[in-house]
């Protein structure tokens, strides 16, 4: 099956010579929820405001559905939906207006029941006859998805859409990326919070300074990047790490309560089983165990940094 | 061609119009019974009859060319700069439009708004004085064209200002100025040789002279040459707007 997003070297030079991206090479499949991992400044927006016209890219093309971005940006951007980063509607106008606005400027007639299906499916049905500006933030940004999706574009683009808004509201707009991926959706959605990648993503990518660094499965990402720790209590504090165990990498807290191991999950063996033997020789005696995965952010950090270097 | 864009943009901009009725057509009405009241009634009773009209009679047409071209010039400037302002240009753009539709959706709100007002600022006028039009057809061509003109500038003026002063600065600036130095309250056969042929350099002198035309059978200029400076003012501005969307001057990156 072909892509739904074909992206091959796309490069942005924006006036005044800052390249934002550099030959960027992406592809989705059809019903995928991808993650772009980035910090700030890394391109993200860029390549989202690239892809649905809003900024022009400067080489390299791309595909949504089969049709070229530029050569044929009608039939590829009805296919899109596009949720903006900054929070921009029109204040005096009505939700459900605004709403079949965005249809009609997507080049739709209008369609009563599916805004209203729409609208309820966001709770915004009740409030369909305020002006945007009499909204709560939350609700602001569910009219901007309402506006996005009232074409029923098969691929959306939510840039940061969860920046600056509370825990609850959160996990509302993880829910209806869920309930959007069942409907055969791609989404492509830009983030800082790792937490969030991890939370909803199929796939992550991991962007920096206009670049791609990874395109990977996230649960592949996180095994294989990820490291394992395990930090063992002591019952009685000790000094410093007794001479027999000075061959495995362990760290002492400052109490002398706990060691800390850390060990790759791929290796052929983790060396657990020779370590608590060896503790046991020692004479140590142990009050209890813990084991920890490292989470995407770490891998994150890790990758950028490097990077960097 | 993407009609149900061009609807949608048309649609909105009307409700926008609409939500403020009263301001919108309020304030024209009453500045132009001023103008009635002062120049009409005041200062006219001393004037006498003008290329055989009366004079207050004599200044209808360039007092309705004078609000229809502020009111087209702002109401298009607004429509899109402050989509440009408060963010939501973003849906423009990456909606499946070309340039020629948005400006339809847009200038063709703006024009069909201020020839509204025209048309309401000539009613108003029948109760000042008695006005009797001659080719009711080419007026009502004129005052259109004229609508239609001024409203893709003002759309070129949304799209080039980055402040809400500079979009003021032009209509203050400029077209105040050529409206009443192109003929609105006089006939340029009143001024001295020297300034009329420097008048002819205004633009505003073709349209109020043809407009004033349609009104009166009397005409500064041939009615030919107005009707070709209003269809070349119209052609130069789409050309500009075309070039906008083209290079994506001030509104895309």
């Amino acid at each position: 099956m072909a892509p739904i997003v074909d992206v091959q070297g796309l490069r942005k030079v924006y006036k005044g010579g800052f390249e934002a991206l550099r030959g960027v090479d992406l592809v989705m499949e059809e019903g995928e929820i991808l993650a772009l991992l980035g910090p700030n400044g890394a391109g993200k927006t860029t390549l989202i405001s690239a892809l649905c016209g809003i900024t022009n890219p400067t080489s390299g093309r791309a595909k949504v559905a089969g049709h070229d971005i530029v050569s044929d940006y009608r039939a590829a951007r009805r296919m899109i939906g596009l949720v903006p980063q900054e929070v921009a509607l029109e204040p005096f106008e009505r939700v459900i207006n605004t709403v079949r606005f965005s249809r009609g400027l997507f080049g739709k007639p209008r369609d009563d029941a599916l805004t209203k299906r729409l609208l309820q499916q966001l709770s915004l049905w009740d409030k369909r006859r305020s002006r945007t500006k009499e909204l709560s933030g939350g609700m602001k940004r569910r009219v901007l998805i309402a506006k996005a999706l009232c074409h029923e574009p098969r691929v959306l683009f939510l840039d940061e859409p969860t920046a600056g808004v509370d825990v609850e509201l959160r996990r509302d707009m993880w829910q209806i990326v869920e309930e959007l991926k069942k409907s055969g959706v791609t989404i492509i959605l830009t983030t800082h919070y790792i937490e969030e990648a991890e939370a909803i993503a199929d796939r992550v990518a991991v962007i920096n300074r206009g670049e791609i660094l990874l395109v990977e499965e996230k649960e592949a990402l996180m095994a294989r990047m990820g490291r394992k720790m395990l930090r063992i209590d002591l019952n009685e504090p000790a000094a410093e790490v007794p001479d027999d165990l000075k061959g495995y990498d362990l760290e002492l807290s400052d109490d002398g309560r706990s060691l800390t191991y850390h060990y790759d999950t791929h290796g052929e063996r983790t060396g657990i089983t020779s370590l608590l033997q060896a503790l046991s020789a020692a004479g140590m005696s142990l009050n209890d165990i813990h084991t920890r995965q490292s989470s995407l952010e770490e891998i994150f950090v890790d990758l950028v940094k490097e990077d960097a270097a | 061609m993407n009609l149900h864009a061009v609807w949608a943009i048309y649609v909105y901009e009307m409700n926008r119009f609409f939500r403020t009725l009263m301001e919108s057509l309020l304030s024209p009405v009453i500045s132009t019974s001023l103008y009635f009241v002062v120049f009409g009634a005041a200062i006219g009773s001393r004037i006498e009859q003008v290329e055989g009209v009366s004079y207050g009679a004599f200044i209808v047409p360039g007092l309705i060319m004078l609000s229809v071209m502020t009111q087209a010039i702002s109401n298009a400037s607004f429509g899109i700069y402050f989509p440009k302002f408060i963010g939501t240009i973003y849906e423009l753009l990456s909606a499946p439009a070309n340039f020629l539709e948005i400006v339809l959706g847009y200038v063709g709100a703006a024009a069909t708004k201020s020839l509204m007002i025209g048309v309401v600022i000539l009613f108003t006028a029948q109760f000042f004085v008695e006005l009797e039009i001659r080719h009711p057809l080419a007026m009502l061509a004129f005052l259109g064209l004229t609508c239609l003109s001024f409203s893709l500038f003002g759309f070129i003026i949304g799209i080039w200002a980055e402040n809400f002063q500079q979009l003021q600065i032009i209509p203050l600036l400029v077209i105040t100025p050529l409206v009443f130095l192109g003929g609105s309250f006089y006939s340029i056969s009143m001024l001295p040789p020297l300034w009329q042929t420097i008048t002819l350099f205004n633009p505003v002198v073709y349209l109020i002279s043809g407009f004033r035309w349609a009104f009166f059978g009397q005409a500064d200029v041939p009615v030919g040459l107005s009707l070709l400076a209003i269809t070349g003012f119209t052609a130069l501005c789409l050309a500009l707007i075309w070039l906008i969307f083209r290079t994506g001057y001030r509104i895309k990156s």
